[in-house]
């Protein structure tokens, strides 16, 4: 029966035993740690007995708060998968030279470096920035959830359904070897008739659901959930750049998806979207994820930009200079995102008309962006600075984007472009942007928010490690390969024969070495300070001196976010609410509604990915199955009415009068 | 409420009585919306592509050869019918008449499926003819296109089914009535995507 290839296949599709990659030493390696890894948490899950926890209280959980903790858990647990990928080519690169191939064949080295464009920007930013706004922006707003509680869980299976393809595919098949945007011919099933760019087109797609509708969900909490009083004007800047970068989602994201589903009808059925015969044009493909691919990285970018502000603010202790300013330059540079695509591909040839109008509009962003530093510097400038771990990567972010922002403008004009483009140069300057702009801001947000999600404070010792670390490895990591891409190394290669240039990529290996040792200190700073969490405890809720609505209530805030819904009256409204003697409410709670848990969310996501990994292999009868499931389990769904309960004033007061408590011993009341 | 009065001592920093979630109508209508909008930009995609690739014929049929108008008007006939028997339905919900709203939901959803009818009658003519789509880059954006509206419409009239199961069950509740208002965006929507699939698609294709 087992001979019969015909049943096999129609069971498994093109799924064998060959698909494993036993025959890469290093993936089985991988695989085995990982493997032990994972028998490790899973036995000592089930020791603990914290299986049922989990389900109940995060899995199925509705609260914005810990669904905005499990996004964080998952970017960085993706920021590990992505950095093995990163140092494995800085190290593959640092050794290729004077006629040795390294350690990396190139079949596995192209699914490498196309991996960790795709899982950073995916699976390790986009995770963070989400999480960020959804675990802020309710509290800054004065809600109590968002305006679609279950949608936002889903959201969050759909994200993590799409890191467990890309991870499934280290293991079971391959990953796509075109680099992280898959441009057709290359991605095409003539050129690439293997798994790697289903696995890629089937990631996105799973997780691009839940991000398009965490954005709907996140612009309609915005705009319909503010508390009284909080005009746009008087919103926090985090959530003024939360809205505009939901907006981007919301009219990007669709972009991609209709782009990777003509891509997959390309590759399934046959049709010529981006073939070069039959009337097919493949730079269509490339125009078309460009305009989705640029308003991604101001998707990126704002909310970082919104983290500074915040942390500017509060460290200096005072208001944020040039708020209204800073507004309009959030918003122009939202619109401005959709008009300047075309500077990635100023060599395709489209003519000196067309190239100079993006290259001026590229150009024209950088006056926003350069106001916005400025409104950052007049900030501080006669401000009570505390240099507080937020505030140091604040500043260290000012040095460093600064630089990534002129190397910017000068990819933007197009004579420049056409020799530098697709030069190391080229990638010094999108990670002198994202590492330095993001990846900093994450940083900053993180330690910055981190006491009003778990009530203590994180240990500075490590978090200054972690950031020494980062920003001198983040130096010498990046700025040789600027100089390499000035020489004219060209991205992508996998072995030199130049011997002049290996210093500079041992540099830059070095630099890797010294960003490892930052992710590691970062890790060990979580865990000394979950061991420290009583000397590092903060019961006030308002560890920083913050200026926003957020620390106005308890960390980590009850459920309910707010006893009652505040009113504000200025902008920065918790220190307006201080500088008035607010005094807190004791007493006269109500019952609170609030939305309830349900496990659809992880069971549609779960679906959503059996469905992919049966399109990826061909297997007809399960993606048949699994779809069947999927569109009747969510019509059954809709059938349950019963999805929302009351929190009694008993228990609100009980959690109230504990707050009372703590703060009383503290010595503040109120 | 003393929002917008100055500083004084008696200022208000919270609402001693608030609706907290139960309101979420509105907010659902918005999302609604702005994922319609969404799904707009798909179309709007669609459309552009069939902009670049709609004259690539690669040496196979043309619109010309292909479309059959007086299918297509009455093709489009019927989506405009169904709309206008949706709104009816909406009319009858307004007056809490639950029995014609269910019959006026029963006429959209007859009108809506002779729509998709007579579509598969047309992509199965084309495809007879050999006009598949993978002839040629102009047959590939103009099955996306087309289909892409008809898997819409397919979605919607699954959606109206479980609707009318819903109503008939629940009557017309607020959630109900909720998902009602938004079916209605979007089968209007799909009227307007469809307006512009004729008019750029089948009337300038035989002008082409």
């Amino acid at each position: 029966m087992f001979d019969n290839p015909t049943l096999l296949k129609a069971i498994f599709g093109r799924l064998t035993l060959e698909s494993l990659p036993l025959h890469e030493p290093i993936v089985v390696a991988t695989f085995v740690v990982v493997a032990l890894g994972g028998i490790t948490l899973v036995g000592a899950l089930s020791y603990f007995r914290l299986w049922s926890y989990l389900w109940r209280e995060w899995f199925t959980s509705v609260d914005h708060k810990r669904i905005g903790v499990m996004y964080m858990v998952l970017g960085i647990v993706m920021l590990l998968r992505g950095f093995s990928d990163a140092i494995m080519m800085r190290l593959q690169q640092a050794m290729a030279f004077g006629g040795s191939e390294g350690y990396l064949n190139s079949h596995h080295y192209d699914q490498i470096f196309t991996a960790h464009g795709v899982i950073m920007i995916f699976f390790v930013a986009m995770p963070l920035v989400t999480g960020l706004m959804n675990f802020v922006v309710p509290l800054q707003i004065g809600a109590r959830d968002v305006s679609f509680p279950f949608l936002n869980n889903f959201s969050f299976w759909m994200t993590a359904g799409g890191a467990v393809i890309v991870m499934m595919s280290l293991f079971v098949g391959e990953f796509a070897r075109t680099g992280w945007l898959a441009y057709p011919p290359l991605s095409s099933i003539g050129y690439s008739p293997d798994v790697g760019v289903d696995y890629y087109i089937w990631a996105l797609q799973v997780a691009g659901v839940g991000t398009l509708l965490s954005g709907v969900n996140l612009v309609c909490t915005i705009v319909k959930m503010r508390a009284p009083g909080m005009t746009m004007m008087r919103m926090p800047i985090f959530t003024w750049t939360a809205l505009c970068t939901n907006v981007l989602i919301v009219a990007a994201f669709p972009v991609l998806t209709a782009v990777l589903a003509l891509l997959s009808l390309d590759r399934y059925v046959g049709t010529n979207f981006f073939t070069n015969d039959f009337g097919g044009n493949p730079m269509m493909y490339v125009n078309l994820i460009w305009i989705w691919g640029h308003p991604e990285v101001y998707i990126l970018i704002l909310p970082a930009f919104g983290i500074f502000s915040e942390v500017t603010s509060t460290f200096c202790g005072k208001r944020l200079f040039g708020y209204t300013s800073m507004v309009y330059a959030t918003i122009v540079i939202t619109i401005l995102s959709y008009l300047v695509w075309l500077h990635h591909f100023f060599t395709m040839g489209s003519g000196a008309s067309v190239n100079s109008f993006f290259g001026i509009t590229t150009m024209i962003i950088s006056i926003p962006t350069g106001a916005k530093i400025f409104n950052w510097l007049f900030t501080m400038y006669r401000g009570r600075i505390r240099f507080e771990l937020p505030m140091m990567w604040t500043v260290a972010f000012m040095l460093t984007f600064v630089v990534g922002g002129m190397t910017g403008v000068l990819l933007a004009v197009p004579p420049a472009d056409f020799v530098l483009h697709n030069s190391l140069f080229l990638v010094a300057h999108f990670h002198n942007v994202i590492i330095g702009g993001v990846l900093f801001g994450l940083f900053a947000g993180i330690s910055y928010w981190f006491p009003k999600a778990f009530g203590f404070r994180l240990d500075p010792f490590w978090g200054k490690m972690s950031f020494w670390f980062w920003i001198v490895g983040f130096w010498f990591a990046f700025m040789p390969l600027y100089i390499l891409g000035l020489m004219g190394v060209t991205r992508r290669l996998r072995v030199f024969d130049d011997p002049s240039l290996q210093i500079w990529f041992i540099i830059a290996a070095f630099g890797a070495f010294l960003i490892l040792l930052g992710i590691l200190s970062f890790l060990i700073q979580i865990f000394v300070s979950v061991r420290r969490r009583e000397d590092l405890r903060d019961d006030t809720g308002d560890p920083w001196d913050g200026r926003t609505l957020e620390w106005a209530t308890a960390s980590p805030p009850p459920a309910y976010n707010f006893a009652f819904t505040p009113v504000i009256h200025d902008g920065d409204a918790w220190a307006d609410m201080k500088k008035r003697g607010y005094q807190r409410p004791l007493t006269g709670f109500r019952d609170i509604h609030m939305p309830r848990n349900t496990g659809a969310g992880v069971i549609l996501a779960g679906l959503s990915v059996v469905l992919a990994v049966a399109l990826i292999w061909y297997i007809w009868w399960l993606a048949i199955v699994s779809f069947v499931a999927l569109i009747g389990y969510a019509i059954a769904h809709t059938f349950n009415y019963d999805r929302d309960f009351h929190i009694a004033s008993s228990d609100v007061t009980r959690v109230e009068d504990e707050r009372t408590r703590l703060l009383t011993a503290n010595g503040q009341v109120g | 409420m003393a929002l917008a009065h100055d500083v004084s001592d008696d200022t208000i920093f919270h609402l001693e009585d608030d609706h907290g979630l139960a309101e979420g109508g509105s907010s659902t209508m918005l999302g609604f919306w702005i994922y319609l909008m969404s799904d707009c930009l798909i179309f709007a995609m669609l459309f552009a592509v069939y902009g670049v690739l709609g004259g690539n014929y690669a040496a196979g049929p043309a619109p010309k050869d292909l479309f059959d108008l007086p299918l297509v008007a009455l093709n489009t006939t019927m989506l405009l019918l169904s709309s206008i028997t949706y709104g009816f339905a909406m009319l009858e919900m307004a007056k809490g008449r639950v029995g014609s709203m269910q019959a006026w939901l029963v006429v959209t959803g007859l009108f809506g499926l002779a729509f998709l009818g007579i579509e598969l009658y047309e992509f199965a003519h084309l495809i007879h003819e050999g006009a598949t789509p993978q002839r040629s880059g102009f047959l590939s954006s103009l099955f996306t296109l087309v289909g892409t509206h008809g898997l819409h419409v397919t979605f919607g009239l699954v959606w109206l089914v479980v609707l009318m199961v819903q109503v008939s069950r629940h009557g017309l509740i607020a959630a109900n009535q909720r998902r009602l208002m938004c079916l209605s965006m979007f089968w209007h929507f799909l009227d307007v995507i469809w307006i512009g699939v004729f008019t750029f698609v089948y009337l300038m294709g035989m002008l082409r």
